[in-house]
């Protein structure tokens, strides 16, 4: 699928669990920008496309409320006075998207629509936004964004019309400290984030805004992005210029617990599976995305569990089960179809076994895990 | 004599004897030989009498003519036989009239009277030749007979004359009985007497014998007079004189166990001691423990002096006095003891053995403990050969005693204190080389660092390696040389089981050889490990001179190395070994590393620079570009020194035909067009698609770029590795920047610069074109105005620059 733009941006709709649904924000400065709402039609392999226009400027970071469908945040840099400023606001889709394309994709083309903007957040104190992120389990009231050296904690009010700044916290150092990317902890009540910010992570409380880990010298160079292992409450995943992917155990910051070094070029992405936290996906400007299967460190090291959340069970099941031999950890596929660097990957929130890539040439590529593997996993 | 009963009793010799040999077997004779006997044995005796017969009818001349003459009749009963037994002349006669014609008749008469007529002539020569002999015989008889008489009554009157001698003789002897018996009594009494004597005089002389000393004597004395006196010690004298005795003879074992329990005297004396109460009857099992106490006493002095040696403050002498000491004091002293209880206690049996193999056994642990303790201070040393002489003589020296007492392990407890010993030898020298080769590494760094502070850019790269390749290989020799003095053929214990197999293959080969590359190869891949995340704590250029070291042991060294080892130290172990494919793989692999990991380190450096270049500026505002940047020059120079640098180590690796003819300013007039073709449509907002298909097309005939690709052992390839990831950066950091005009102009600029100078350096110079080209574009499509400047003021400023 190629959006005929360059886009960086991408997105699950969040709070659609039916339909498989992406966002993706492209990135151009002589055109209008626009987000366009891609469906895909599993039963038929069809994909639908919808544009809206995004006019305010070239999206950096795109993130779907969990919950409502119809609002989204993006990052986005206007170019005013030979400067280059990077803001964020929160928008709503018209209602008729929000649920997936009834009309025909032809029309998207001609007449595009327009998101209508809900709330800017003012940034005007901070610096450049970074990206945004929403509590993964509220009620879609809660955002973090990430300003060059600040964290900030919004509260959206008034049915997201308006955002109040409800705390921050900011990065001291030496050198221009810059936040890259964050991620908002599903666990612990969705009180952590975890940031990344040149080649350290940092794990904050979003109660008190104050730090509760870090890890120095996390990747060899940059730290590109990371993720949270949706199962297991301390692991998180990480990637950067170094070409690796490293997983950690938040309790133990001194080693990682296990290094992946399948990329060779910087690694931009990286997405636990949200059900299935064996299968890991990362992207790379080497233009490849990889599925590693790491079942060692998953919270299913012995195969499928019948209650996953009772961790206490998983003592009998361990026992059950050995004779089940445990899985290696392997790659399961390399998908080469993108020919420029992949700057975004992510699962579908509706299908677990869907994900999406996005390459800088705007092509956005939508694969399943291989049915061998997913019957491999179930059963 | 007529011929017929002349030849008639003797038959013809060879006939008679088959006659006898058939009665003889038949058991029962039937009666037809002469001299017939039943019996075997006895047939022997007529056999020999016949013979003589033979002899006298050859003396008569008879036999040999008749027996040839007549027919060989084998029946004997035959009365047809001339010269047979039966014969009788009628039947003959009969016979012959009946059987024979006329003529043959005749012829018979004639041979008939032609034979009787010679044995007629025969007989009478005979005669006549005989007769004087019977005269002389018979005068010869007549004179023995005569002679006889006269002797007779010789013989007569010697009989008397005997007789009478006879008489005398028995009279004198009886006359001399009497005195002899006397004489006999008084000798048994004179006996007596002197052993009376002894015993009176006994209690004095033992006396005598103690107050002098002669404990040997007094002991001999006592015990020659202890059986009579057991024996009559009902009489009362005896009895004083044993009591007396009994008394001295406690004193003397009392002064014995005296001396014995002093102690001052020696080893063999002290055995006489014992060897002397043991005569006089005293407990051997007592002594035994007594004894082997004193032993004990005397050894452990030898262990306190050793210790002493030992002692921790001053400096102990040198160790191979330490043995000399111990074998010479302990275990001689040891072997003595040992050699005597055997002698003494040989009465005692297995439970005799058996104590003084504990005895033996305790000891020598303590001694092996002290040895031990000394050898351990040794360790640290550095002497092998002097270590190597210690332990042959220790070992030596306990081989005695081994032999002496094998039950009490001692030769084996000492091999394996050697062994031990060499084993933690092996460890050491292990050690050694680790820190040797750590020593090199450290030097290295400082020779890295020392030049760039003078100004000279790494001038002995080739010179380091070579002295580090060969200090390390000195090391692994003089290693070697030191441990092969433990499998010498005149140390002692090199023939053992451990020195000629464990330790060459396993030890030596496997422990120290091996050992050392693997730890060499681990040291050098953790440079590429731990440190590198940190951000280069190793200087790149140690990266690079490790690399080349460890493909230079992949290419020669390791098999030299080890080659040597097998030569030296002859495995005869069959136990497995590491091939050498094994460890040149694992050095490969570990240059390999190492050279990736310089190409990271190197490129890291340059995108770095280029990364913060990007980052800090100000693209939208910056003015026309009338220079390179100096970022830009900064990372040719860089290049250009690591190029250098690399060249040192390295070969130069092939390029693609390709650059060999391509000048510099046909291909940069190229490329410029060639940008200038591609954001060429980017002017016209109505055909915002041409430039990615344009871009994506291109890129489908362009070859993937792997950027971080493992390196080949060349410079020109890891040259490739070290731009490629630079350029890589560049280009990721261009795309996430706005430009305006003039900082694409600038872009433009560098990037023109940059392939004015990389081609050079790279395999391939179309990966350059490709990079700098999609530079340009992505700067181009970051750009809201994107005016290009023209190719030529670019290549004019660049030239300036």
């Amino acid at each position: 699928k190629v959006l005929g733009l360059e886009a960086r941006a991408l997105t699950p709709q969040t709070a659609e669990t039916d339909a498989i649904r992406f966002l993706v924000g492209t990135q151009s400065l002589k055109y209008d920008n626009q987000i366009h709402i891609i469906d895909f039609d599993d039963e038929n392999n069809i994909i639908n496309k919808n544009v809206l226009l995004h006019q305010a400027g070239e999206i950096w970071h795109i993130s779907a409320s969990p919950a409502d469908k119809g609002v989204l945040a993006t990052c986005y840099s206007r170019t005013s006075d030979s400067k280059v400023l990077t803001c964020a606001a929160v928008w709503r889709m018209p209602k008729e998207l929000e649920s997936g394309s009834h009309e025909s994709p032809d029309d998207s083309s001609s007449t595009a629509q327009t998101l209508e903007l809900l709330c800017h957040l003012d940034n005007t104190a901070h610096g450049n936004m970074a990206c945004v992120v929403w509590e993964p389990m509220g009620d879609g009231k809660k955002i973090i964004s990430l300003a060059d050296n600040h964290i900030l904690l919004w509260d959206l009010q008034e049915s997201s019309s308006q955002a109040v700044l409800a705390s921050s916290a900011s990065l001291e150092g030496k050198g221009q400290l810059r936040f890259t990317s964050g991620r908002w902890s599903p666990h612990h009540n969705c009180t952590q984030v975890a940031t990344a910010s040149d080649t350290t992570l940092r794990g904050w409380d979003t109660r008190s805004m104050s730090q509760i880990y870090c890890i120095e010298n996390a990747h060899g160079q940059l730290v590109r992005d990371l993720d949270f292992n949706p199962n297991k409450q301390y692991y998180l995943a990480s990637c950067g210029d170094d070409c690796k992917v490293k997983f950690w155990d938040t309790r133990n910051v001194t080693e990682p617990v296990k290094t992946l070094e399948e990329h060779s070029h910087w690694v931009w992405n990286v997405r636990y599976n949200h059900s299935h936290d064996q299968l890991v996906l990362t992207g790379s400007s080497d233009s490849r995305v990889i599925l590693s299967n790491m079942v060692s460190i998953s919270s299913e090291p012995f195969g499928h569990l019948v209650d996953d959340d009772d961790i206490s069970d998983q003592e009998d099941h361990r026992s059950e089960e050995k004779s089940k031999e445990p899985l290696q950890d392997n790659v399961i596929a390399t998908y080469e179809e993108h020919e420029d660097s992949v700057y975004a990957v992510d699962w579908s929130s509706a299908d677990p076994w869907l994900f999406a890539s996005l390459s800088y040439d705007g092509r956005l590529v939508i694969n399943r895990v291989p049915r061998a593997l997913k019957y491999h996993i179930l059963l | 004599m007529d011929p017929g009963s002349a030849s008639s009793p003797p038959p013809s010799q060879p006939h008679a004897r088959g006659a006898m040999a058939a009665a003889a077997t038949a058991g029962s004779s039937p009666g037809s030989g002469p001299g017939d006997s039943p019996e075997g044995p006895e047939a022997e005796a007529p056999e020999r009498r016949r013979k003589a017969h033979g002899m006298l009818k050859l003396y008569y001349g008879l036999s040999e003519g008749e027996a040839a003459g007549h027919p060989a009749g084998p029946d004997p009963l035959d009365p047809t036989d001339l010269n047979g037994a039966h014969f009788d002349p009628e039947v003959y006669l009969d016979k012959l009239r009946r059987e024979c014609p006329l003529a043959q008749l005749m012829d018979s008469e004639t041979d008939m009277v032609r034979q009787i007529r010679a044995l007629d002539s025969d007989m009478q020569t005979l005669v006549y030749e005989n007769y004087n002999k019977f005269i002389s015989a018979t005068d010869t008889i007549r004179k023995m007979k005569n002679d006889f008489r006269k002797m007779e009554d010789e013989m007569d009157r010697l009989a008397t004359n005997m007789a009478v001698i006879t008489d005398f003789s028995a009279r004198i002897s009886a006359t001399l009985q009497d005195r002899h018996e006397r004489i006999t009594k008084l000798a048994g009494v004179h006996a007596l007497l002197r052993k009376l004597q002894f015993l009176f005089e006994l209690p004095s002389r033992l006396t005598k014998c103690v107050e002098l000393g002669a404990y040997g004597q007094a002991v001999r004395y006592q015990g020659r007079a202890q059986a009579v006196l057991q024996q009559y010690q009902h009489l009362p004298s005896f009895r004083a004189i044993q009591d007396d005795c009994q008394v001295i003879t406690a004193r003397l074992a009392q002064q014995l166990r005296q001396r014995f329990r002093e102690g001052g005297s020696g080893a063999p004396e002290q055995a006489e001691c014992v060897e002397l109460l043991l005569a006089l009857g005293e407990p051997a099992e007592e002594l035994c423990e007594e004894f082997l106490a004193h032993a004990r006493g005397r050894l452990e002095e030898e262990l306190r002096s050793l210790e002493a040696e030992l002692g921790p403050s001053p400096p102990a002498p040198d160790v191979l006095e330490f043995t000399d000491h111990g074998g010479s004091g302990f275990v001689g002293g040891l072997c003595q003891v040992a050699a005597a209880y055997q002698e003494l206690f040989a009465a005692q049996g297995p439970a005799g053995a058996e104590k003084l193999a504990t005895f033996a056994r305790e000891l020598g642990s303590r001694y092996f403990a002290l040895v031990e303790r000394r050898l351990a201070q040794e360790q640290g040393g550095g002497d092998n050969s002097l270590l190597v002489r210690a332990l042959d003589r220790f070992h030596r020296r306990l081989r005695a005693p081994g032999a002496l007492l094998a039950a009490a392990g001692l030769a084996d407890a000492a091999t394996e204190i050697v062994e031990r010993v060499a084993r933690e030898r092996l460890g050491h020298h292990l050690q050694g080389l680790r820190a040797a080769f750590l020593g090199c590494l450290t030097d290295v760094r400082q020779a890295l660092a020392a030049p760039r502070v003078a100004g000279k850019e790494g001038p002995g790269l080739a010179e380091l390696l070579a002295n580090v390749a060969s200090s390390i290989l000195s090391h692994i020799k003089a290693s070697l040389a030191a441990v092969h003095l433990f499998t010498a053929k005149e140390v002692s214990f090199s023939n053992k089981p451990y020195f000629r197999g464990e330790f060459c293959s396993q030890g030596v080969r496997e422990g120290l050889i091996v050992g050392f590359i693997r730890s060499m190869c681990q040291t050098a891949q953790s440079f590429c490990d731990s440190p590198g995340e940190k951000g280069g704590a190793t200087p790149p250029a140690l990266l690079l001179l490790l690399s080349r070291l460890c493909l230079d042991y992949e290419t020669a060294t390791i098999s030299y190395v080890l080659t040597l080892t097998d030569e030296q130290f002859l495995v005869q172990d069959q136990s497995p070994v590491t091939p050498v494919s094994t460890l040149c793989a694992e050095a490969r692999e570990t240059a390999r590393r190492l050279l990736t990991h310089y190409v990271k380190v190197q490129g890291l450096v340059i995108s770095q620079m280029l990364r913060k270049s990007v980052e800090t500026r100000d693209w939208l505002s910056t003015l026309e570009p009338r220079n390179v940047r100096a970022v830009m020059k900064r990372v040719v120079e860089d290049t250009t020194a690591i190029d250098v640098q690399v060249g040192l180590l390295y070969e130069e690796g092939v390029r693609k035909a390709q650059s060999s003819d391509s000048s510099k300013r046909t291909f940069s007039v190229y490329s410029s067009s060639r940008q200038q073709g591609r954001y060429a449509p980017s002017y016209t907002p109505s055909a915002p698609m041409d430039t990615n298909l344009l871009s994506n097309i291109q890129k489908l005939f362009s070859e993937r770029i792997d950027v971080f690709s493992p390196v080949e052992f060349n410079k020109v390839s890891v040259l490739t590795g070290i731009i490629k990831i630079s350029l890589k950066t560049l280009l990721e950091c261009v795309r996430l920047r706005t430009f305006g005009r003039f900082g694409l102009q600038q872009v433009q600029v560098d990037c023109h610069f940059l392939q004015l100078y990389l081609w050079r350096f790279v395999a391939d110079e179309e990966l350059v074109h490709l990079l700098l080209d999609e530079v340009v574009a992505s700067a181009a499509l970051r750009c809201p105005d994107p005016v290009p400047m023209e190719p030529s003021v670019v290549e004019v400023i660049c030239e300036r620059g």
